[in-house]
């Protein structure tokens, strides 16, 4: 479906953020961000609260533009482009507040996602309802994300858990190769927790997923890579058994919370 | 479906374009129109209606906007405007030329005028939604309809411009002379705009431009430009709105500066809004209570447009759905085959509901009658009665109308309201 | 030189006029986020109020009475009209006040008649205050200069001087933590709506007996209104104030001097046409500036939105 599938075997690293810089007002939030995230990898960003978690996540994928510092996805420069334009990219994200189109069903909130990926664009000339491939495709997000019997109901009546499942799926349909998700488990009981977890794990198979996350299981349950920030710079990159036995990593952050996982 | 369908579409990948079921209502409608001279025969009756159809065609290119895209604007006549004075203008140079465009497809013209006046206002009002759009609306509206004052070449200036629909060879035979056969033409392009923009609707971007209604940003962060996806729609609307304006000049060989107006543009926003915008069929039904309050009420009393403001307004704040959404909201009830409980507490609400409202505009009608006639004319009639508006006794059958209606209907509403709960709950409690 | 001034005053009043109207309205939008659409029919309300009330108490009692009359009625249209639409979002919001401008309009005629009323200023003011070059500048014009800027520094010192002004102008960046604080917002958000119609009043009772009260006073000056603070940036007081004064000023001056196309186009090097009257751009050769006064501002605020979308003070993303 989407042609940067294959790009990635070059070694060039899926998403590379080079001293990413954001200032609003006097106050610096990201103040020198680099890392890099390889394909395949399913990166962990945490740290304390007010560290620029979300606001790293709205630089990355347009939604502010940065001060100074680069952002490359693929190799490809995305300084400028709009949003739009970086999705099409093969960057998709989730939010921290879930953002769905309420007003429309839940099947309706799929096949639009898949629209642009399918070749679609802003056509007129083409029937939705008529393409069996995009019927079949959102059917099939449908059924991965377990929302088949809300199909026809609208998306804003659905439970928070249902909302924060039809998000996710509203992510992926797009088929993009690198995928972020903002807290995809904020504010849910331990066993929707486990039904988003093995969801995530689900549809981010042979991807490269970014996520920004509190709880600590869903991290170390997920990522196979785990950066640190903390006041908008990143203190440690590595393994999660390297940034659990990283000094600064228990001294500013984790201590308190590893403590009370064992 | 059936499974057999379903494998016979799926090997062409599509599904099939025409089903019975979807086909059905369009059928109807078709019919409904071809017949409906037959049944109101007078030249009055068919210039109603060919209003009727203009404005319906104009209300779907408005809704298109405003219910589909989310996009408020104060300034559509515009389009439509700008679509009939080229139609006109048109007519006549044809006319000079001896050129063969028949009248039947004058319309087109319009369409794509309107098109092009869209495109220009469309690539800078389209950058943002909402209010700033209502605002870039209503000054571009404001400002084309003050210029038709000053650039006459085009606009004619204050008597407008004019053409005769009659200037070609006749097509088959017919010369549009007739009410009847501009009736059958603007039928005809009523039918086809309708079905395009309902199509339109079914279109990748039209289901966008809902997704960038409810929700511009989420829309973006899934590869679609907001703008473009508004844009878009925009040049849509005015294509149809101007195709109306198409139909206004082949009705009415007039075009003045009140097809451009605020006026004109708020009307059919009233329009759009009574009939309802959450629903494909809301603007028709909106275009044709109007069309018809415009046309009858305004025989019977000199106030119908202040009844017109308190509805409107009422519409707005208790049923933003508009006619359309007070019909659908029954769609439950009757597919629970539940709809028979509400007729009883309907008819003892609604009833005296009706008869207060009654009692209301005979007040009104009354002092109006009091205030503004002239001196010594005390007669008036209301309601198919005449009397003396100065005496009492009238006015005060009228308030004990308004207030007797209103305490029964008060009385009945817990009774409806339990009724319409019970009707919308599914027995056992599952759907 | 003498001229330029006598316009320079004209000016002045007809856009501290436009100034009551627009500090309402930018008011309120930066509150609420709502564009009141019926402003312009709480400014004619005002008018059709004094006129009534001074045909039984004078023009000052009606000065006085009319804006708080107004006012009150804003309020309540607040508080049980547009606070019952807010929940269905910007665009009903928007919808309900143009219907509101509607409905107001009918009423008027309704209680009023269609014809203009019989509304003069009062005796005391009826005299020549100076004469400029033989242009005598009424003294009416003096005292409405004098009543709006007297407002707008009233409002000025409410809005940045007073403790209730600090909670409207904190209630306009963080409702929620004002309302946390213990403040009632609903509240605030009607008193402004109120305060918003009454200035509207006020610029109504001032304005009615020189630009006549009419039912279709509101409409004539809706659209400039809106225009205004759209060029002044959605929500800017400062900017209405500017905007306000700008289109005073261009529409007086275009108004007072007979600027001709034709003179601007031969001047820069084109020849006029032998005929005119087939011409295609026979308009635009013909084109003088007082017959345009009236759609400069619109042709201001396009220019505006195509070059600064956010206005001439507005924030970006307002």
């Amino acid at each position: 479906m989407n042609a940067m599938g294959q790009r990635s075997r070059d070694g060039t690293p899926a998403l590379q953020i080079e001293d990413l810089r954001k200032s609003f007002g006097k106050a610096e939030i990201i103040r020198g961000v680099n890392l890099s995230i390889g394909a395949g990898e399913r990166h962990a960003v945490i740290g304390p609260n007010g560290a620029g978690k979300s606001t790293l996540f709205n630089l990355i994928t347009g939604r502010f533009p940065p001060t100074s510092g680069k952002v490359r996805l693929h190799g490809a420069d995305l300084a400028g482009l709009a949003p739009f334009q970086i999705n099409r990219m093969g960057l998709s994200r989730s939010f921290q507040i879930t953002n769905i189109f309420p007003n429309m069903t839940v099947f309706e909130n799929v096949r639009c996602s898949l629209l642009w990926a399918t070749g679609y664009r802003y056509s007129f000339w083409n029937m939705v309802n008529r393409s069996r491939a995009l019927t079949e495709g959102a059917e099939a997000i449908l059924e991965q994300i377990n929302l088949t019997s809300r199909r026809n109901l609208p998306a804003g009546v659905l439970s928070y858990a249902e909302q924060r499942a039809l998000e996710i799926g509203i992510t992926i349909a797009g088929g993009a190769n690198v995928i972020m998700l903002d807290e995809p488990t904020a504010g849910m009981s331990h066993s929707e927790t486990d039904y988003i977890m093995d969801l995530i794990r689900k549809v981010t198979e042979n991807k490269t997923l970014v996520m920004v996350e509190h709880d600590m299981g869903v991290v170390f349950g997920l990522a196979d890579k785990i950066s640190v920030l903390v006041y908008g710079e990143i203190i440690a990159t590595g393994s999660p058994e390297a940034v659990r036995a990283n000094p600064k990593v228990q001294e500013a952050y984790l201590g308190a919370v590893l403590e009370a996982e064992h | 479906m059936t499974s057999q369908t379903q494998n016979l579409s799926r090997s062409r990948g599509r599904a099939p374009l025409v089903t019975l079921s979807g086909a059905l209502p369009w059928l109807i409608c078709t019919l409904f129109l071809l017949l409906m001279p037959l049944i109101f025969t007078s030249n009055s009756a068919l210039t109603i209606m060919n209003q009727m159809a203009i404005t319906i065609v104009f209300a779907l290119a408005y809704n298109m906007l405003l219910g589909q895209g989310g996009m408020l604007s104060f300034g559509h006549a515009v389009y439509m405007g700008m679509g009939g004075f080229m139609c006109v203008h048109l007519m006549n140079y044809v006319e000079d030329m001896s050129l063969p465009i028949p009248l039947p497809v004058l319309p087109i013209f319009g369409g794509l005028f309107g098109m092009g006046v869209a495109l220009i206002v469309g690539s800078f009002s389209t950058r943002k939604a909402g209010t700033v759009f209502a605002m870039i609306s209503l000054g571009v509206g404001e400002l084309i309809a003050a210029c038709s004052v000053i650039v006459v070449a085009f606009f004619g200036g204050e008597e407008g411009v004019s053409g005769d629909r009659t200037y070609g060879l006749p097509v088959f035979g017919i010369e549009f002379l007739h009410q009847i056969e501009v009736y059958y033409l603007t039928a005809f392009w009523l039918v086809l705009s309708a079905l395009l923009m309902f199509l339109f609707s079914r279109t990748p971007i039209g289901r966008m431009a809902n997704a960038v209604r409810d929700n511009p940003e989420r829309a973006e962060f899934l590869g679609y430009s907001a703008r473009w996806v508004r844009f878009y729609s925009f040049v849509a609307s005015g294509f149809f709105a101007g195709i109306a304006g198409g139909l206004f000049a082949v009705n009415y060989e007039i075009l003045t500066e009140e097809n451009l107006n605020l006026a004109t543009s708020g009307s059919i926003l009233l329009v759009t809004f009574l009939g309802g915008v959450g629903f494909f069929f809301g603007p028709i039904i909106g275009a044709i209570l109007f069309t018809l309050l415009q046309t009858v009420l305004s025989l019977q009393t000199e106030i119908w447009q202040l009844y017109l403001g308190v509805l409107f307004v009422a519409t707005v704040m208790f049923f933003p759905g508009g006619l359309a959404g007070v019909i659908m909201m029954h769609a439950l009830p009757m597919r629970l085959g539940k709809a028979g409980l509400l007729i009883k507490p309907y008819f003892k609400t609604l009833v005296p509901a009706v008869i207060s409202m009654a009692g209301v505009a005979a007040v009104l009608e009354i002092l109006y009658h009091i205030r503004h006639a002239a001196l010594g004319e005390n007669e008036m009639t209301l309601f198919w009665v005449s009397f003396d508006s100065h005496s009492p006794l009238p006015l005060i059958l009228a308030v004990v109308a308004m207030v007797a209606g209103f305490w029964l209907a008060r009385r009945g509403a817990p009774e409806m309201a339990e009724a319409w709960h019970k009707a919308n709950t599914p027995d056992g409690g599952a759907v | 030189m003498d001229l330029i001034l006598v316009n320079l005053i004209d000016g002045l009043v007809t856009g501290l006029l436009l100034f009551m109207l627009s500090a309402g309205l930018t008011l309120i939008f930066s509150m609420m986020g709502v564009l009141n659409f019926a402003h312009a029919s709480f400014y004619m309300l005002g008018a059709y109020f004094a006129y009534q009330i001074s045909m039984f108490l004078g023009f000052w009692m009606g000065l006085l009475i009319a804006p708080i009359v107004v006012g009150v009625l804003g309020a309540l249209v607040e508080r049980y009209g547009l606070r019952r639409v807010h929940q269905y979002g910007h665009v009903p919001e928007l919808i309900f006040t143009f219907g509101l401008a509607l409905l107001i309009e009918e009423i008027v005629q309704f209680i009023w008649g269609k014809d203009q009323m019989p509304y003069s200023i009062p005796e005391v003011l009826n005299f020549t205050a100076l004469s400029i070059a033989g242009n005598a500048i009424p003294a009416y014009k003096v005292f409405m200069i004098f009543t709006s800027v007297a407002i707008f520094i009233a409002l000025l010192y409410v809005l940045t001087r007073t403790r209730v002004g600090m909670i409207i102008q904190a209630a306009l960046s963080y409702p929620r933590t004002v309302e946390a604080l213990g403040h009632n917002v609903p509240l605030v958000f009607m008193g402004v709506f109120g305060v918003g119609t009454a200035l509207a009043g006020v610029a109504g009772v001032i304005a009615g007996p020189v630009l006549s009260t009419f039912p279709g006073m509101a409409l004539v000056l809706g659209s400039i209104v809106f225009v205004t603070i759209v060029i002044g940036g959605l929500g800017s007081l400062w900017g209405a104030l500017v905007a306000s004064l700008l289109i005073g000023w261009i529409t007086t001056f275009a108004k007072a001097y007979n600027i001709r196309m034709e003179d601007i186009l031969t001047g820069i090097g084109f020849e006029k046409p032998v005929d005119l009257s087939e011409h295609m751009l026979r308009d635009l050769w013909t084109i003088t500036s007082p017959q345009i006064a009236d759609i400069l501002p619109y042709l201001l605020m396009v220019l505006i939105l195509v070059f600064r979308p956010y206005g001439l003070f507005g924030k970006r993303d307002a």
